[in-house]
């Protein structure tokens, strides 16, 4: 009875009691979803009108009137915008390829040590960052690079060395903030990467090892292809976000200093600053190419992916 | 006898005769030791430095910077919070308020939603499936958000504006919903109902208590996001009485003449503040505040990071 019951396909049901529960039970999170996701959605259209507040939302979204691209064509007309979506895009391929790499060695490497007490102290210590906001960790950073009493310019004066301006120093701010970020995430992308790893059946590396496999040999051929689905599904959801940026990193730690603006300014960061200073149309533009773009990436990403091995596509 | 000795201390140490046997050699674990011993360290020593300062005499730094061994030692930072109470307790207050809050809004918007994707059969299932999966890959951006949010719904100003933009990812709906669909028996949920169980008593009742890992996970998510937030307050807060910890430490590192100026809205005079400030100490004593209790709670709540992480790789 019942095997046959599987092989019907099954009839379409009325709506019963249950459908009806479990609709008031989804009801709370379903009204959230529409009001803080999907009316931004369709608020994302302002990027065509000429925002002006007059009134309420509504009554200053009806009375705007539509200008078409006008906004994108003066967004675009300033020389900033290309040099702001080139940083977004250098950061962010420079963030994911070391953000993969850094993190997957540690894992490996924290993965060899003897001690396992150590590992565990170790890891501990390096997933605190990950746990500290970005104000926090600019005021770390500011006792370090801070002009007059911090701790860099301190050690440099001890050694004869010229105290340094160092938040109007445009060239070193790069590599810091790649640094700063790595900081940051290496802890938090090294237990996701060692929880994959230890959850690998040891026979492969006692068999592997009795055969006489080396340590490198065995991380080559069992511990990365069987690490390969979660590097993907890293990789696919980094770079869906390839648009985006982490704002507080980029606006926070460098305090917001005017000499540091050409290294920088990213998309969020620029959207930020216009919205507070009140231009909405360009804000709105830039956010949307942002959201598009952002969208548009995510699902090539997962689409290449799914061509390549469909095991690891994240759609 | 020895033997059982032996094999009692090899159980210790949790390593048999070939774990011993198959990994790297002793000079190899001694590099790897000293390169993990300087990235944690690395991970560690700004969070000492900041404590340092904050217990160092305002003098001290002014004639020598920050340090790690304090020239003068001296509790002024914290005296200085403390002869601040007012304002320091409405920050900490704030804070509590919307991590509590938040957290508990949070979790109970998560699993509700969670538990509906997880039953097989409903009849809106693809339908709620589009609602939680479209913000994953698109949104509206800051700008429309930001006027929905602060225009629309008028939550400019308002605590809210704190808690309920945060309170929903749909990462955390598709964790629950994979962990109800692997955890929870089908056949309990079935039984309950043939006794004339409503959905809202299984899901309290029967589903809720036997995935509490799964409201850990959530939950410390959200708790950590929410007291971490300044973003936020950043966006919609104007009212320096709404001020969370984190945001008061932005406005002070963004001016610190806004301390005094906060203060005066709260009844103290700006001029007498800014004559004994212990700027530097007091600072850096607020972000000893906030990461305290992050730092003394974490490193119990890890475990439940980890899972609720490799959850998140599962694809649900």
């Amino acid at each position: 009875m019942s095997t046959e019951k599987k092989n019907v396909k099954p009839k379409k049901r009325h709506w019963n009691k249950d459908d009806t529960e479990l609709t008031l039970l989804a009801l709370p999170t379903t009204i959230w979803y529409f009001l803080f996701c999907f009316m931004p959605m369709f608020g994302i259209v302002i990027a065509f009108k000429k925002f002006k507040i007059n009134g309420g939302f509504l009554k200053s979204f009806l009375t705007s009137e539509w200008v078409g691209f006008d906004n994108f064509n003066f967004l675009f007309s300033t020389k900033d915008i290309w040099m702001i979506i080139k940083n977004t895009l250098a950061y962010n391929i420079v963030f994911i390829i070391l953000g993969i790499v850094v993190p997957v060695t540690a894992a490996i490497a924290i993965g060899q040590l003897h001690s396992k007490k150590l590992t565990k102290i170790y890891q501990t210590a390096m997933f605190m960052p990950y746990f500290l906001s970005w104000v926090v960790v600019t005021a770390l950073v500011w006792a370090f690079l801070s002009y007059d009493k911090g701790l860099i310019n301190n050690m440099l004066e001890f050694f004869g060395m010229e105290r340094q301006q160092w938040y109007m120093k445009p060239e070193m701010w790069p590599p810091f903030l790649v640094f700063m970020n790595l900081w940051k995430g290496v802890g938090y992308g090294m237990v996701v990467y060692l929880a994959t790893i230890t959850g690998i059946d040891k026979s492969y590396y006692e068999a592997a090892g009795i055969d006489g496999a080396t340590i490198w040999q065995q991380i080559r051929y069992i511990t990365l292809p069987l690490l390969k689905t979660v590097i993907i599904l890293m990789f696919i959801m980094n770079v869906g976000r390839i648009f985006y940026s982490d704002f507080g990193l980029f606006y926070q730690v460098p305090r917001d200093s005017n000499s540091l603006y050409d290294v920088v300014y990213t998309l969020d960061v620029y959207v930020y600053k216009q919205l507070k200073t009140s231009t909405t149309g360009m804000s709105a533009a830039a956010a949307f190419i942002q959201s598009v773009a952002g969208c548009i990436t995510i699902l090539t990403a997962n689409a290449i992916v799914r061509k390549v091995d469909k095991e690891s596509a994240m759609i | 006898m020895s033997n059982v000795k032996r094999i009692q201390k090899m159980n210790n140490e949790e390593l048999t005769g070939f774990d011993r046997f198959n990994r790297v050699s002793k000079p190899a674990n001694i590099v790897l030791n000293l390169v993990f011993i300087i990235m944690a360290l690395a991970c560690i020593i700004p969070v000492l430095l900041v404590v340092a300062i904050s217990f160092s005499a305002e003098a001290s730094i002014t004639e020598y910077g920050y340090r790690f061994i304090p020239k003068i030692f001296s509790l002024e930072g914290y005296t200085f919070l403390a002869s601040q109470s007012k304002m320091i307790f409405r920050a900490l207050g704030v804070s509590i308020f919307v991590t509590v809050v938040g957290t508990a809004l949070g979790v109970l918007l998560t699993t509700l939603m969670g538990y509906v994707l997880s039953r097989p059969g409903y009849k809106l299932n693809g339908f709620l499936t589009m609602v939680v999966f479209i913000p994953m890959v698109f949104n509206g951006g800051l700008v429309s958000t930001y006027y929905v949010i602060s225009q629309l719904l008028g939550l400019k100003n308002s605590i809210w504006a704190l808690i309920l933009p945060l309170s929903v990812s749909s990462f955390n709906v598709v964790i629950s919903r994979t962990f109800f669909k692997t955890t929870v028996p089908e056949s309990l949920i079935e039984s309950a109902k043939m006794d004339g169980a409503s959905q809202l008593t299984i899901f309290s009742r029967i589903v809720l208590p036997i995935c509490k890992p799964l409201l850990a996970t959530i939950g410390l998510f959200l708790c950590f996001s929410y007291w971490n937030d300044w973003y936020q307050s950043m966006l919609y807060i104007e009212d320096a009485r709404l001020y969370s910890l984190q945001a008061l430490l932005n406005a002070i590192l963004t001016n610190i003449q806004m301390l005094a100026k906060n203060a005066s809205t709260m009844g103290l005079g700006a001029a007498e503040m800014l004559a004994n400030m212990p700027q530097e100490a007091a600072r850096m004593a607020i972000v000893v505040l906030i990461v305290a209790p992050i730092a003394c709670a974490y490193p119990f709540f890890q475990k439940y990071f980890i899972s609720g992480l490799t959850l998140g790789a599962v694809k649900g």
